[in-house]
């Protein structure tokens, strides 16, 4: 049963002062990577959003993208976002099950037709007629088609459903595919990485809520607030990169000292995710921090794009256009260390620029 | 929290000089200072947004250091106000009501938004306080 308060009565009903609102969506804000100037004009958005009914399908998945968002380090925000909004389906957050579970999906979509958020987590198999993963004797492939039919937008949330993802590894054996693979005609706004950064996930709805509308996206479907820089040139540990400092194993002083991890396989030179500033676990450190290279985990295909510790100048055998072409771009780097002129830097963006562009048409 | 606290950490090695992003946003600050002083335009800078490393964030604050006032808001969890050693440059930390740290903005300002009172506040206070009057002055009689 819905009721009709905006976000900013729900607030005030339950004794939240104005400041305490103002520091709520500062905090938004900052969730959604919006600058501090624009407090003002998500207050106003916030004070008059209105309820919207959320539906979460959980498709082939390992639940970790669930995990992650429930993990997220703003509890106060995250309870208001999700108080706010009408989660009316959710394999692992519900208390619902079977028919009954199912019932209310049904009921949610018909009176939100057209209206509600669709969020899919998980790859869809369509090997098999699809049955390879099946709820309530549905398959997945079929439940997507008729759930997105009536839903306003679709939020592919994790690799696997905004890629494929590793149920896609080679040799694919479900027959897995991304949810733009089979859906069109519906705004589709991936957020991928292995899992998503929680806060990610909790800034694209806090997004939706604010203004009613998907984010600004990139090439790839996904939000430039958070994938619009790679994270290489977010990397506190460039400086190191820039002067040729690199570690050459996970033990050597190079690696005690916290210097480069290029050699030992760091693919934050074509990998687009917020993991350099918003971190982990309440940011806390993320991989590179932590002495281990990015492994390219919000990319398509990271799976199959040769060895995790294999540097990215290393042409591999069979990693076909994508790690070819950063090794042309990467080989004057790895090769004369430290050396990488403001040229080769334009090639490798705009390399990876075309790279990205290429895999939107799926094989 | 856990035993895991207990566990010591420490970072061989790294000398904190070598990756500072303190330096540059210490000079962002002095150019938002400037600002202010000469058109009163106000700044804010979510320090969420940048790349900080291990110490990073310890040493701007402690090139920061702590001036005159030293506020804190109870509103959604426990929000500090500090003035920092330079006038009109502000640290506002924002924690969740289970003390999390939320987010955390530099704002150079002559009052950040959150020691002012907010204007919709006012006419309802006012309301308030002739209703407690009444009250009061009902009561005596």
């Amino acid at each position: 049963m819905k009721d009709d308060l905006t976000l900013g009565e729900r607030l005030r009903q339950r004794g939240v002062s104005r400041r305490g609102f103002l520091k709520y969506c500062a905090t938004t804000a900052s969730m959604m990577a919006l600058p501090p100037s624009m407090i003002p004009a998500i207050a106003a958005s916030l004070e008059k959003a209105k309820r919207p009914s959320v539906i979460w399908l959980s498709f082939q998945e390992c639940t970790g993208c669930t995990e992650s968002l429930t993990r997220s380090h703003a509890p106060t925000v995250e309870s208001l976002i999700f108080d706010h909004i009408s989660l009316d389906y959710h394999h692992t957050l519900q208390a619902a099950a079977g028919d009954g579970a199912e019932h209310a999906r049904e009921e949610a979509m018909k009176g939100n037709w057209g209206k509600y958020l669709l969020v899919v987590d998980g790859s869809i198999p369509t090997g098999e007629n699809g049955n390879y993963s099946t709820i309530a004797g549905i398959s997945n492939l079929a439940m997507l088609e008729e759930v997105a039919e009536g839903a306003a937008a679709i939020v592919a949330v994790g690799t696997c459903a905004a890629y494929g993802g590793l149920p896609m590894a080679n040799p694919n054996p479900t027959g897995a595919k991304s949810v733009s693979d089979l859906v069109s005609g519906k705004p589709i706004l991936n957020v991928p990485g292995c899992p998503p950064i929680p806060t990610v996930i909790s800034g694209v709805l806090a997004h939706y809520l604010t203004f009613g509308t998907l984010p600004e996206l990139d090439a790839l479907g996904r939000p430039k607030a958070f994938y619009g820089q790679n994270i290489h040139d977010r990397c506190y540990r460039r400086p190191f990169y820039e002067r040729g400092e690199f570690a050459e194993t996970f033990d050597d002083e190079g690696a005690k000292k916290g210097w480069c991890l290029y050699k030992l396989g760091c693919k934050g030179p074509t990998t687009y995710n917020a993991c350099a500033t918003a971190k982990w676990n309440e940011g806390t450190s993320w991989p590179v921090e932590s002495g281990h290279g990015c492994i390219g985990c919000s990319e398509p295909n990271f799976w199959d794009a040769g060895p995790f510790y294999q540097a990215l100048s290393v042409p591999t055998g069979d990693a076909g256009n994508t790690l070819l072409s950063a090794a042309a771009a990467g080989v004057a780097a790895g090769v004369a260390v430290g050396f990488l002129n403001k040229r080769n830097k334009a090639q490798a963006a705009e390399a990876h620029e075309q790279v990205s562009a290429d895999d939107l048409s799926k094989d | 929290m856990s035993g895991l606290d207990a566990i010591a950490v420490k970072v061989e090695g790294f000398a904190a000089g070598d990756a500072a992003n303190a330096i540059p946003l210490l000079h962002e600050i002095r150019h938002a200072l400037l600002r202010l002083a000469e058109t009163g335009e106000p700044t804010t800078i979510d320090l969420s947004a940048i790349p900080f490393g291990p110490g990073d964030r310890d040493k701007l604050f402690e090139a920061l250091g702590e001036g005159e006032v030293s506020a804190s808001v109870d509103a959604l969890g426990e929000t500090r106000v500090n003035e920092t050693r330079y006038p009109g440059v502000w640290v506002v930390h924002h924690n969740s009501p289970t003390g999390d740290e939320l987010v955390t903005h530099i704002e150079v300002t002559r009052l950040p938004s959150m020691l002012t009172t907010p204007e919709e506040d006012l006419g309802e206070a006012a309301a308030q306080l002739a209703a407690d009057l009444d009250t009061d002055s009902t009561d005596n009689s």
